[in-house]
């Protein structure tokens, strides 16, 4: 009751809600209504013949073996791309945050990949690691290991999990950092003249405190994963090879712009997205517990 | 990339609005998919077409990939500012062709603007993909190609070949002996592999694609290239794969430079391929005809054309179009033809132009540059080779090379990979066909 009495006026609070739920309803609840209404029809791709088909397009896809296909490899995708960016920023930002004389300029170059686009980030993987003329490639063929991501679909996997990893491991270090700095250093000093090591120190004290922002990061990353990672995929490996690398968003965006199926399409993106948010429901449900604030 | 594009383009604009008089001049929108050298001619074209007469004004920009440029077009028509002429790729040409309303035919134009045109004027094998099965010209070629073999001179005589390889087993072989002579990574390879081992080896060896001349006289068509040759053809690839005496190169055109480099001694891919050779390639290559199986009777036929052509926009003002038309006339010009074809290496489209370049004497001293032209009409074209039209025909080439890539990656029998190829192209074909009404 006593926090009512802070507004006045009754229209203030709405009238300062507004520009978050404009943007929410323009950015988002818009758009996603415009994929769920056009999932429903089939379209040619100039828009001039326009047609009702009700569930068809989900039908068409869910007999797609391929649409399976794309799924379990989003799994594996996606699993390898949030463990591994997780896990090596954490570990950069614990180095970053002792007492370094290069700190900052440290923490500088960790951060620089971030502000690379995913299409550029892409295209300079794929270069690094082309077959016959890519100067990481190169040495690798030189050792005698045949690396031939154009038709080995485990090293295609790799590199577009290497380059999304790359990609993400700023954003999250960025975050760690910050976590591990808000951390009370009386905590940890107090751990430490009780004799526990620093490794018990980590496990004990420092990452439970940290899980705010760890379940934060595994939200994002999983957002990323799903969503921003198509640009990457086009960039290096195009999908291929033979369907290897082609996750359900970069199927969205291939059936889409590439095939110009902007019905299927939009059903595709219509189950990623029922994907995401049955995701993200359960991690705030299960994995949202476990976090101390 | 775009905005690398946009200061030269910006600057020529300016130089050209300060040129002009102050009268009102029509501007045309003139979207490509042009890089490196092919972006100058296309540029130094509309600069000299802007000087020529001061009505219109032809604005190219570029818009990325072909596939980017088409997306980027269909995009900006159903948003209703589309571009007059939009650059299209050839395996575009179906998905233009069914947008009836959208596009704008060609002859029609020519018509309407009264301008001269006499469609017998250009080379019945690149039209023949541009037209209605009446003839009716839909689109203006503008940059045609073919699937040419190039070869590393230098390389094949070190290992000890004399002679060029006409056949398949030839290449093979021959392919055997670069690898043996120090090629360890690479016997032969091509880039587009599905333009090579499906589109081009099936017109080469006049057999179909699909049924209905190929999809040229009808959408209801069925795709036929898993018969036992391309089986065979495509287990042969398999077999070489192993020990990299055949090396996969890719659905696109990133691993030409697999042959610039010299890494590649034997390396199908377009003839348009030439500027970059030219450039790039530190030894004496030259291009030779695609090689065929000599076990298939009547091979080789005649191969079918890749490349672009200019499609014009509908939904515009009279005024523009008839400044279309005359850039149009402009460039069919024999003159110009003639030089954008030794220029570029892309082939002449019209008969006076190709007529001209052999009086000139050009071929005896390009060869090269002969080659595709041989090879479109090395014969009278048969329902197999005279083109194809496929909708989805960009999503198709994409999934055909997925099971070429299972096949050579060891996932499925060369048998398996077609058979999955065909009935999964044709399923999109049937999606296609309900749209394309």
């Amino acid at each position: 009751m006593e926090k009512s009495t802070v507004f006045n006026n009754r229209l203030l609070p709405y009238l300062l809600l507004l520009p978050q739920l404009v943007i929410t309803v323009v950015f988002f609840y818009w758009p996603a209504s415009q994929a769920i209404w056009q999932s429903f029809l089939r379209e040619d791709a100039f828009g001039l013949v326009s047609e009702f088909v009700g569930l068809e397009n989900y039908q068409a896809l869910f007999a797609q073996p391929e649409y399976y296909r794309s799924m379990l490899t989003t799994v594996i995708f996606s699993t390898l791309v949030a463990a591994l960016s997780l896990s090596i920023a954490l570990l950069f930002a614990t180095q970053a945050d002792k007492n370094l004389k290069a700190a900052p300029a440290y923490k500088t170059l960790m951060i620089w990949p971030y502000a690379v686009a995913p299409a550029v980030a892409g295209v300079l993987w794929f270069f690094m690691f082309q077959p016959s003329l890519g100067m990481l490639a190169r040495p690798l063929r030189g050792m005698g290991l045949d690396w031939n991501p154009l038709l080995n679909e485990n090293h295609a996997m790799m590199l577009v999990v290497m380059a999304s990893v790359w990609k993400q491991i700023s954003y999250n270090f960025l975050f760690f950092l910050a976590g591990l700095q808000s951390i009370p250093k009386s905590v940890i000093e107090a751990s430490a003249i009780d004799g526990a090591r620093p490794v018990r120190r980590f496990w004990t004290i420092i990452f439970p405190l940290l899980s705010p922002t760890t379940f934060f990061l595994l939200v994002v990353n999983v957002v990323y994963v799903f969503f921003d990672t198509f640009g990457i995929i086009d960039a290096v490996t195009g999908g291929g090879p033979a369907g290897a690398t082609t996750t359900m968003v970069y199927k969205v965006y291939a059936d889409g712009r590439l095939g110009g199926d902007l019905g299927g399409s939009a059903a595709q993106s219509v189950v990623l997205m029922v994907i995401v948010i049955a995701l993200t429901a359960i991690q705030f449900r299960y994995v949202e517990r476990k976090v101390q604030y | 990339m775009a905005f690398r594009q946009f200061g030269p383009a910006a600057a020529i604009t300016a130089a050209l609005a300060f040129a002009t008089p102050a009268h009102a001049v029509t501007e045309i929108q003139w979207w490509h998919a042009m890089t490196g050298g092919n972006n100058d001619i296309v540029n130094k074209l509309a600069e000299e077409f802007n000087t020529s007469q001061s009505d219109y004004k032809v604005v190219p920009s570029y818009k990325g990939s072909y596939p980017d440029t088409m997306n980027a077009g269909i995009a900006a028509f159903r948003a209703g500012n589309a571009p007059h002429i939009m650059q299209v790729f050839e395996v575009g040409t179906a998905t233009m062709m069914s947008a009836t309303g959208a596009i704008k035919p060609v002859h029609q134009l020519m018509k309407d603007a009264g301008e001269p045109f006499d469609p017998k004027a250009y080379l019945p094998t690149i039209t023949g993909y541009y037209s209605t099965s009446k003839g009716e010209m839909l689109s203006f070629p503008f940059n045609s190609s073919s699937m040419v073999m190039w070869i590393n001179k230098d390389e094949l005589k070190k290992a000890g070949v004399t002679e060029i390889p006409k056949t398949w087993p030839e290449v093979f072989d021959a392919a055997k002996k670069l690898k043996a002579a120090g090629h360890a990574t690479c016997g032969f390879s091509n880039a587009w592999a599905s333009w090579a081992h499906i589109e081009q080896f099936s017109a080469w060896h006049n057999v179909p694609i699909g049924t209905k001349a190929n999809g040229l006289d009808g959408f209801d068509t069925e795709l036929k290239f898993n018969s036992p040759l391309h089986v065979k053809h495509l287990q042969n690839l398999v077999d070489l794969q192993k020990d990299k005496t055949y090396d996969y190169g890719g659905r696109t055109s990133t691993n030409e430079a697999r042959f610039g480099s010299g890494e590649c001694a034997i390396f199908l891919t377009s003839s348009g391929y030439y500027a970059t050779a030219k450039g790039t390639a530190k030894f004496d290559f030259t291009s030779a005809p695609m090689p065929y199986y000599p076990d298939v009777a009547g091979a080789p036929q005649n191969s079918i054309i890749g490349g672009a052509s200019l499609w014009v926009m509908g939904g515009k003002k009279p005024e523009e179009y008839k400044g279309v038309a005359k850039f149009f006339t402009f460039l069919s010009d024999t003159n110009r033809q003639a030089k954008l074809h030794q220029e570029s290496g892309y082939l002449p489209i019209t008969k006076a132009a190709y007529e001209k370049s052999i009086k000139d004497g050009f071929y005896e001293k390009n060869p090269t540059l002969q080659t595709p032209l041989k090879e479109l009409t090395n014969k009278e074209p048969t329902e197999n080779s005279r083109g194809l039209r496929f909708g989805n025909m960009v999503q198709m080439r994409d999934l055909w090379s997925e099971e070429i890539e299972a096949a050579l990656g060891g996932k499925k029998s060369a048998k398996e990979a077609l058979d999955a190829a065909v009935s999964r192209g044709n399923a999109m074909l049937r999606t296609f066909e309900k749209t394309a009404k």
